[in-house]
């Protein structure tokens, strides 16, 4: 798989302490939702050192790639990403990589998906996807965050939450004023009132740290989705998978 | 000839000196997989060797934990960037496992519970290269990590040491299972960069 040559072409916050990338990347063969990409970085005496972020933007011809990088404490690359990194600057970059959690935009049947903070990232690929395919399959997102200030693509989602897909957050640690549920983790009871009745058969993509997903898919298969219908993504706490 | 990435320094320490290219330290234990964390009882548990057609050996918990079995202390190297140094494991050797098959088909694919699987040369899992592990740190097996048991062949990227294993099928043909059909690499040799399919 080669390495190329991207260049920074926009840059924005997203929150405090996630930004997002928009790179054009030369001669980029187009990607699937879900997949990722690695992001090579070199010192000029030759360290290099490579992350993989997943791939926020959908599908597109125009060789221009999103990728959201949440900058973790004592990170290597994820800091350089999220303050150093200014347009016009150049990276490597090779991919699409990852072919078991993807959407494909001929997939009909109703989705769930669910996001532990920065694991939003490849489901808002799959939620772009579905709208620039015109394609009709139900998709519903619960996504947990630690507080309103940590939701990534907040405004984005509002805009899509009335048409296209049902979004519901999971706040752990501060709720927004007049929210009805303390904070808390994803129980089952959020499960059983706001994800896909089992007997759908939605096919469920779970995306977030090593604790949310190990918890949430066994919530998911004792609500009685299937195993084979529910994928994972994990990262675990030195994890810079996203 | 790379990009340079201005003002781009790194963190580099001399025990990452030592690692496979790519890769950089970890001291806690990450976790991936595919699906949900399958949870097996004991009492159903049971492993075997079959040659596609027949069934060869088999055991259940019982007499699978009266085999003799190893203290390994190795590095892991997981295909994510992360490895772990001086990992301590007890396991049963596929050397002990392998004994006295009249069989001399050369690959192998291990099957695990979630339907995971991982092909293998059988070179590579004999002589003192691969075990099927039950204990980690001195406990058991975690079910995140893979337990009751899973197949520990350190040489290789981890996504070979499959978890939750329940046996292997040998083949007179090498042929891809679950992550080496979506775009991973055939053999997984860490030391050589074997991530990806194409390279």
């Amino acid at each position: 798989m080669t390495w190329r040559t991207a260049t920074v072409v926009g840059l924005h916050d997203e929150t405090r302490t996630a930004r997002t990338l928009t790179l054009a990347v030369r001669d980029w063969p187009g990607h699937v939702a879900g997949q990722h990409v690695d992001v090579r970085l070199t010192a000029p005496d030759g360290y290099s050192a490579v992350r993989s972020y997943s791939i926020a933007s959908p599908p597109s011809a125009d060789g221009r790639i999103e990728i959201t990088v949440e900058q973790l404490p004592n990170g290597e690359v994820s800091p350089y990403l999220t303050e150093e990194v200014v347009a016009g600057d150049e990276l490597e970059l090779r991919g699409p990589i990852g072919g078991w959690f993807v959407w494909r935009s001929d997939q009909r049947e109703p989705i769930q998906l669910l996001a532990g903070g920065s694991g939003i990232v490849p489901l808002m690929g799959m939620i772009r996807s579905r709208l620039l395919a015109n394609n009709a399959a139900p998709f519903r997102l619960l996504y947990s965050v630690r507080e309103p200030e940590a939701i990534f693509y907040r405004e984005e989602l509002e805009a899509l939450s009335a048409k296209h897909v049902t979004v519901n957050y999971a706040y752990t640690r501060a709720v927004p004023n007049d929210w009805p549920r303390p904070p808390g983790r994803v129980d089952r009871d959020l499960i059983a009132s706001v994800t896909w009745p089992a007997n759908l058969n939605a096919t469920c993509y779970l995306c977030g740290p090593t604790g949310f997903v190990e918890t949430v898919a066994d919530l998911l298969s004792m609500a009685g989705n299937r195993r084979e219908k529910i994928r994972t993504e994990r990262f675990g706490p030195t994890g810079e998978r996203k | 000839m790379a990009i340079i990435s201005r003002g781009f320094t790194g963190r580099r320490s001399a025990a990452e000196a030592k690692l496979p290219p790519g890769q950089y330290l970890t001291t806690d234990f990450p976790v991936l997989s595919a699906g949900p964390t399958p949870h097996i009882s004991l009492d159903r548990w049971d492993f075997t060797i079959d040659d596609g057609s027949n069934v060869l050996k088999r055991w259940d918990w019982k007499s699978f934990r009266e085999l003799p079995s190893e203290t390994i202390t190795t590095d892991l190297h997981c295909v994510t960037r992360w490895s772990k140094l001086g990992t301590s494991w007890e396991g049963v050797s596929l050397d002990v496992l392998l004994a006295d098959l009249k069989t001399d088909l050369p690959y192998a694919m291990f099957r695990s519970y979630g339907d995971y699987t991982t092909n293998l040369p059988v070179k590579d899992i004999i002589n003192k290269q691969a075990w099927i592990a039950f204990k980690y740190d001195g406990a058991d097996l975690a079910p995140e990590h893979g337990g009751p048991a899973r197949l520990l062949v350190p040489h290789l990227y981890l996504w070979k040491s499959a978890k939750w294993v329940k046996g292997l099928s040998l083949m007179p043909h090498d042929k891809p299972g679950f992550w080496e059909s979506l775009g991973y690499h055939i053999y997984g040799d860490p030391w050589r960069e074997q991530r990806y399919s194409e390279e």
